[in-house]
């Protein structure tokens, strides 16, 4: 219907049609600068949600890793500790599923150290109680007391769980980053809408004399739609490059600035911001079209 | 073409026009005289669906006005060539693009008629005015170029407003022959205009009505004018 020969107008382009409306230079002015320095800035805000939705994802592996527990007991009391930890464990929450390493495990997670042979049964070699966590994960601090009370050789190793906040913190940030994709294209949105408005009111005679001579809304409506969607798409393709050269020039830091050097894009990721303009162009083409419909309909 | 039952149409509460009976049958010709203010421009409004009656029925080529959906109304204009008492141009074009603009915006090809409308426009005498913007023309050059608009189309109903309000002698009597030849060649046409000379000169030609509209009614005008 319509929307299809908007859609198809706007890829032929029509000389005839487009030259119907005067130019309005405001409006598209602003238009273009409006779109350019959007796509700038949502560049960043998509480098930014990528980057942390990275962090977030390279981190939680890392704490889906299981945690150990180290027992150390006299060897007559080794398997009363390891049932009464292996007890513990099975009630506290987030704990998916617990177990102790059996005597081969332990002696090839301490082969590189003591070589093959080594009578592990002989030594005082503490045992090792694997714990896989639920997503959620458990309470370390509780664990730590009731290990404490319970089972006073047990060591609770969980060296990765410092990380939790920081998951949290990189998942924040990717989620800030989109909400402000969202409000970047909101904003634009109201600001072409203005732009399209204005340009309307200010074409009312025009509008008049093409009703007069026969047009169809959908005419009238596809040359203002027309042009706004071709300035948003032209302002934005300008600002997404930009965006992503300065992407691109950002300075690499060492690794310790992993963080900063990460907020490039990867690979194919580099791909994300020509998606920009496109949605500059559909944003575009419906704020324009819904305010040019508006308009029409109080004229006969 | 037109047919209106007791229409009537008022800007405010207060009707203007009221018991409007009038039928425009196909390759008509009438004037519609009338004081300022009586309501002329009006009553060629509510033809062309501009405005819908605050009462009675009207109906335009058979459909009622009231009912009739944006792009019905779109289509329906391009059957009728309008005159507009104030000439209203789309100012950045040229006069020849406006002239063509009815074509243009009904997707038609505007280049495939360049002939028929080069004569139109030497006809109405605006070939050396062609290119000029209308903002440009002079208030006579205006109506003519407005005339040209309403006729590209090859409309079936010519409805116009005070056309030889800004032209002298001749051009009224060249423009009217135009609009009579137009009838002659089955056109239904309506012409609002105080100018009862060309009135008469027209009766010469074809045969016309003539109705009047004063306190807001339409009737026959006397035979003598
Ligand atoms: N948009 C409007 N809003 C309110 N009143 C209007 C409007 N247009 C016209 N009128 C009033 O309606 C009455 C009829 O106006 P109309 O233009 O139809 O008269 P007319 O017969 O064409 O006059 P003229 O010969 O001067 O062109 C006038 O009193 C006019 O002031
Ligand atoms: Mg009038």
């Amino acid at each position: 219907m319509s929307v299809a020969a908007d859609i198809l107008g706007l890829l032929k382009g029509e000389a005839q049609a487009d030259r119907v409306v005067p130019r309005s230079g405001q409006a598209a002015k602003l238009t273009l600068a409006v779109s350019g320095a959007m796509a700038f800035l949502a560049v960043f805000a998509l480098a930014l949600s990528l980057a942390a939705g990275r962090l977030a994802d390279r981190w939680s592996d890392a704490l889906a890793q299981s945690s150990t527990i180290r027992l150390s007991a006299p060897a007559a009391e080794m398997e009363a500790q390891t049932w009464t930890v292996l007890t513990v464990l099975e009630q506290t929450p987030g704990v998916d599923s617990a177990r102790a390493l059996g005597d081969e495990e332990q002696r090839a997670l301490l082969e590189p150290w003591f070589g093959p042979d080594l009578p592990i049964g002989d030594l005082p070699v503490p045992r090792l109680i694997e714990i896989i966590e639920t997503p959620e994960g458990y309470d370390a601090d509780g664990l730590r007391q009731r290990l404490a009370a319970e089972a006073p050789g047990a060591v609770l190793d969980d060296h990765t769980r410092w990380r939790r906040p920081l998951v949290d913190a990189a998942d924040r940030l990717r989620l800030l980053g989109w909400l402000s994709l969202v409000l970047i294209l909101g904003s634009t949105a109201a600001m072409i809408t203005l732009a399209a408005q204005a340009a309307l009111a200010s074409n009312e005679q025009v509008i008049r004399v093409l009703r007069l001579v026969g047009a169809r809304d959908s005419y009238i409506a596809r040359a203002f739609v027309r042009r706004f969607t071709r300035r948003a798409l032209t302002g934005a393709a300008v600002g997404a490059l930009l965006g992503t050269v300065a992407v691109a020039l950002l300075p690499s830091a060492a690794e310790e600035g992993a963080f900063l050097t990460g907020l490039g894009f990867r690979g194919a990721g580099w791909l994300w911001p020509l998606a920009i303009p496109v949605l500059a162009a559909v944003t575009a083409f419906w704020s324009t079209r819904i305010a040019a419909f508006r308009t029409l309909k109080g004229l006969r | 073409m037109i047919d209106m039952q007791d229409a009537a149409y008022g800007y405010g509460a207060e009707p203007i026009l009221s018991g409007l009976n009038l039928r425009l049958a196909p390759g008509s010709f009438h004037f519609l005289t009338g004081p300022s203010g009586a309501g002329k421009t009006t009553l060629l409004k509510l033809c062309y669906a501009e405005l819908v009656p605050t009462a009675g029925r009207i109906s335009i080529f058979g459909e009622d006005a009231a009912t009739l959906q944006r792009d019905a109304i779109a289509l329906t204009r391009q059957r009728i060539g309008v005159v507009h008492q104030d000439c209203e141009f789309l100012d950045h074009l040229s006069v020849r693009e406006n002239i063509a603009l009815p074509l243009t915006v009904a997707g038609r090809d505007a280049a495939a008629q360049e002939a028929n409308l080069n004569e139109l426009i030497a006809w109405v005498g605006l070939a050396a005015r062609a290119d000029a913007r209308p903002p440009e023309l002079s208030g006579g050059e205006r109506q003519r170029a407005a005339l040209a608009r309403a006729i590209i189309m090859d409309p079936d109903l010519i409805l116009a407003d005070e056309p030889t309000g800004n032209v002298d002698w001749d051009m009224s009597l060249r423009l009217l022959q135009l609009l009579t030849e137009l009838n002659r060649m089955g056109k239904t046409v309506l012409i609002a205009t105080h100018d009862l000379a060309l009135i008469r000169a027209a009766k010469a030609q074809v045969q016309a009505r003539v109705l009047r509209l004063s306190g807001g009614r339409l009737s026959a005008a006397a035979a003598d004018l």
